[in-house]
């Protein structure tokens, strides 16, 4: 039976722009199980990245969450005081972002970054944080893991930045690991390697992760239950293979027939017409609607609620039964 | 599987959406300056001195070279607000008469200085090598003298007096141009819309006046009205050291100058024309700082 | 056999980069040795990852650079030595369309004048005539009239790359270069685009040399690809012997690396070893030696020559028929 991992349930979150507050992530439920890897998939603005951050705890500070729970392992961490967090963040749930080059320290060798996330949660001398940053390179692929601890950032290419990342995140061996966007910047020969070292880190480590990307192709491979996002509110959520084969909203239908595919021979692509709402000027009802060759006046007038079709499939759509009819 | 759909008509649905209402720039600005209470107060106050400069010889209750011998040297009184000086002549109306003075000779000066720096600096930034070198070490030079002795300097040369004034202020506004125009010609030259006008075959000098020179105003409005304020107490300063106007003329400096004689016993005749010069000055740097914030786009 | 509308030989460009006042000149080796011809009418993409050279290959052309070595034919004349003032009439011949839809429009014109410049350059029309034009080439990229009153910033990154599409057409130019001109937008936009350059190939008579990083991309609306590695084309084929006979391990390793967006193809891939080595100290002999699983000392000391094994197939490897063991 899988056991539970992380459960979020109803997040809420909004920031102040221009005095108003907007919300980025409108009542959102997901979870994840160990050793699983579930794909939070969607295009720019649509909330994935501000979920995740809303999950870590790391909002700015003109944002809030104002409604829901994120309980890993049994704590809710949005209960969590300020010295919980930083205690959880690290060791039992990390994070690696999208520019590897950005996300490390110019001033600091790497050893220095390193170590101090390892000496943070745990009580080590520095020879034991060195030892274990050494052997933390090593298992994720880096050839001389000595001189990589006596680089600088600027030192290392893309993908050795993003190892470096990544064995940051896993050196306190985190049962979590969300990943926002992490081949997005790098070519796509060194994001067959990163994603194959994930794969090995979620085999070995029963890992659960959290893949957040817009690359239909990452998640085809990655995952093995997707979550499609729009305009802050959660779409649809299926096991991947059906999500693919059967896909029931219309914005997944048209994400998926949108992306070229490589092998298939096809000449031109069909696209979803319009762009995605701003945030502060959302259409009443669903919000894909404008957008939606299949919208009718229900839809234009009431949000739809997610839908649970045959136990695991969900959709937020008013028409999905009969367009999967049509399908 | 949802339609295929790929001729262009779907393309033209798709772009011709309704753009949200075009917010007029003058109005976006003006709601992002009045957020900034000192620069308010400071347009305020700048605004008020240049109306006092159009019509004090107008409205002020004496003539500003009306003698009256029998108040001289008095304080602040009801018939007088800021006393009188030496002669019996209203401070009052003598300062706001000499706002037309000092103003306008601040104001020439820093608009000619102005206009020779942003040449220079978009010479010496758009082409570079060594046209770049030679203007940057003249100014150099001149950037060595400190303002004020850069202006005696010149003074000394030329001879005294209030249009010399406005030469030697002009002069050492032009390197601290020169160098903001080179700075901001050099990184807009690096954007890619400049590039991008290479490629379609814009002549240098379209790409210099058309698109790279608009990018520099920016840094032009603020330092020119900060430029101001210093213009405004360099031009008081040389006054107040008898290289500009005449001390019967009712100028700022030169009235500071004249009430040195009598500190001990008439104060408010340094008093008052100190005051207003600071005031003026620092309303001047405050109005150039809220503008550079305003318009900066990230502090939005 | 019609005459090529461009003609590349063997072009070379080497920048060079200061390291400082005590080290040594370094030079890049950005473009090394590049040979291709372009037909009237036809896609012919450069495929590659970062560095590879295919975006200064594209500046080459648009003589924004010059070439070190080799020679640029455009209609039969030679303009890799010719001076700027000599290009300038041929601009209205050649034109771009950029990567960053956001940096390529100059934020302080109104929408008109951007697309109406390279009239205002190349043409004698009289302000009236002008905005008749840009009015009816904001109609051909489904922009309207009004659009043209607007500055750039009121527009989405899609937008943006529309007007910048309408801008390159406005003289009607023989070639447009895009520079992954699709690169920077959204999934569901990216479709948009690319139906648009499609379409206006067939109604304006276009030849591209469009440049990608995407494969997939690349394969749906390419007729021939060139596929680059670190300054240097690898192998150029028709799109469908391409992608269904790749005889250089790199271009197989970049195809086997694409993720695909469908789970019931799970991909052999072929993960390279390594990094990508650094263009300003490239390997000796081949260059892909470093990291090709096939790599002899021949390899390492003989650069490979072009070799044409099938029509139009031209491939420069040493063993060109060699048979990948998959993963």
């Amino acid at each position: 039976m899988a056991e539970k991992l992380l459960e979020v349930k109803n997040l809420r979150t909004e920031f102040k722009r221009d005095k108003t507050w907007v919300t980025a992530v409108n009542n959102v439920s997901f979870s994840i199980n160990r050793g699983e890897i579930l794909g939070l998939v969607g295009e720019s603005g649509c909330g994935k990245s501000v979920t995740s951050l809303s999950v870590m705890r790391l909002l700015a500070r003109n944002s809030k969450i104002s409604n829901g729970e994120v309980i890993l392992n049994g704590t809710d961490l949005l209960k969590e005081d300020k010295k919980g967090m930083r205690n959880i963040r690290g060791r039992e749930v990390a994070m690696i972002f999208q520019e590897p080059m950005n996300s490390l320290n110019p001033c600091m060798k790497i050893e220095k970054q390193l170590t101090e996330a390892i000496l943070l949660h745990n009580d080590f001398s520095k020879e034991q944080a060195h030892q274990r940053a050494f052997d933390v390179l090593k298992s994720v692929g880096i050839p001389e893991p000595e001189m990589t601890l006596k680089s600088y950032p600027h030192q290392l290419s893309g993908g050795m930045c993003q190892r470096v990342m990544i064995a940051m995140a896993m050196s306190c061996e985190p049962e979590l690991l969300i990943a926002d966007e992490p081949t997005t910047a790098l070519d796509v020969t060194i994001q067959a390697q990163i994603l194959e070292l994930m794969e090995e880190i979620r085999e070995k480590k029963n890992t659960g992760i959290l893949m957040i990307t817009h690359d239909l192709g990452v998640v085809a491979e990655m995952c093995s239950r997707v979550v499609v996002m729009y305009a802050g509110r959660i779409v649809e959520e299926a096991p991947v293979k059906e999500l693919f084969a059967a896909p029931k909203h219309p914005y997944t239908q048209g994400l998926i027939a949108s992306v070229p595919k490589l092998g298939s021979g096809v000449e031109s692509l069909p696209s979803i017409p319009g762009s995605v709402p701003d945030l502060s000027v959302m259409p009443k009802g669903c919000k894909f609607a404008p957008r939606c060759k299949y919208a009718t006046d229900i839809c234009r007038e009431k949000e739809p609620e997610l839908e649970v079709v045959n136990g695991i499939h969900k959709c937020r759509c008013h028409h999905f039964k009969e367009l999967g009819k049509e399908a | 599987m949802a339609q295929t759909n790929t001729n262009l008509d779907q393309n033209k649905f798709a772009a011709a959406e309704e753009l949200p209402k075009a917010q007029s720039k003058v109005k976006e600005f003006t709601k992002k300056f009045m957020k900034r209470k000192t620069a308010v107060v400071s347009l305020i106050f700048i605004l008020f001195i240049i109306l006092m400069a159009i019509i004090a010889p107008f409205v002020v209750p004496y003539a500003p070279d009306q003698p009256d011998y029998t108040a001289l040297l008095q304080g602040p009184s009801a018939a007088h607000i800021w006393g009188t000086d030496e002669f019996g002549q209203d401070v009052f109306s003598r300062l706001m008469v000499g706002s037309r003075l000092s103003l306008s000779c601040a104001l020439i000066a820093t608009v000619i200085g102005t206009a020779g720096g942003v040449v220079l600096g978009l010479i010496a930034g758009f082409y570079g090598g060594f046209v770049d070198s030679l203007i940057m070490r003249c100014c150099d030079v001149l950037f060595a003298f400190p303002d004020i002795l850069l202006a005696i300097a010149v003074v000394a040369i030329i001879g005294p007096g209030m249009v010399n004034v406005m030469i030697a202020v002009a002069v050492f506004t032009v390197p601290s141009f020169a160098r903001i125009i080179r700075s901001a010609t050099i990184s807009v030259k690096q954007s890619l819309y400049v590039e991008v006008a290479r490629s379609l075959g814009c002549k240098n000098s379209r790409i210099l006046f058309v698109h790279v020179f608009p990018g520099t105003i920016q840094s032009m409005i603020v330092n020119f009205t900060m430029r101001i304020g210093t213009a405004i107490l360099a031009a008081s300063s040389l006054s107040f050291l008898g290289f500009g106007a005449n001390v019967t003329e009712p100028d700022w400096g030169a009235m500071l100058s004249l009430g040195r004689n009598y500190l001990n016993t008439a104060p408010h005749m340094v008093l008052f024309p100190g005051i207003l010069i600071f005031l003026t000055v620092l309303a001047f740097n405050l109005l150039g700082d809220g503008l550079r914030d305003t318009l900066d786009p990230k502090m939005n | 056999m019609s005459e090529a509308l461009v003609s590349v030989k063997n072009i070379s460009k080497t920048f060079s980069a200061n390291k400082g006042m005590f080290g040594k000149k370094k030079f890049v080796h950005a473009v090394n040795d590049v040979s291709f011809d372009i037909m009237p009418g036809e896609t012919f993409s450069l495929v590659g990852e970062s560095g590879c050279g295919k975006s200064t290959t594209g500046k080459l052309i648009d003589h924004l650079i010059t070439p070190d070595q080799g020679e640029i034919w455009f209609q039969g004349k030679d303009i890799s030595k010719i001076s700027d003032n000599e290009m300038r009439p041929l601009r209205s011949e050649i034109q771009m369309v950029f990567q960053d839809p956001y940096g390529s429009l100059n934020p302080r014109m109104k929408v008109q004048d951007l697309i109406g410049e390279p009239l205002l350059i190349h043409t004698n029309m009289t302000a009236g005539e002008r905005l008749k034009k840009v009015h009816e080439l904001l109609g051909v990229v489904g922009l309207s009239p009004s659009h043209g009153e607007r500055y750039p910033h009121e527009f989405s990154g899609g937008q943006r790359q529309r007007i910048g599409i309408a801008r390159a057409l406005t003289v009607q130019p023989k070639l447009i270069i895009a520079d992954e001109p699709v690169s920077a937008l959204d999934v569901s936009i990216q479709a948009q685009v690319l139906n648009l350059l499609q379409q206006l190939q067939k109604d304006y008579n276009l030849t591209y040399l469009f440049i990608s990083h995407d494969l997939s991309v690349v394969e749906m609306i390419s007729d021939r690809i060139g596929v680059m590695y670190l300054g240097t084309i690898v192998e150029t084929a028709p799109k469908k012997e391409l992608y269904a006979n790749p005889r250089h391990p790199y271009t197989r390793a970049l195809l086997s690396a694409v993720p695909i967006p469908d789970p019931e193809k799970k991909s052999s891939r072929i993960i390279l070893q390594g990094d990508l080595p650094s263009p300003s100290n490239p390997p000796s002999g081949c260059l892909f030696h470093t990291r090709c699983p096939h790599c002899t000392e021949k390899c390492k000391c003989e650069r490979p020559q072009p070799v044409e094994i099938a029509p139009g197939h031209i491939v420069k490897c040493h063993y060109p028929d060699i048979q990948e063991t998959t993963k």
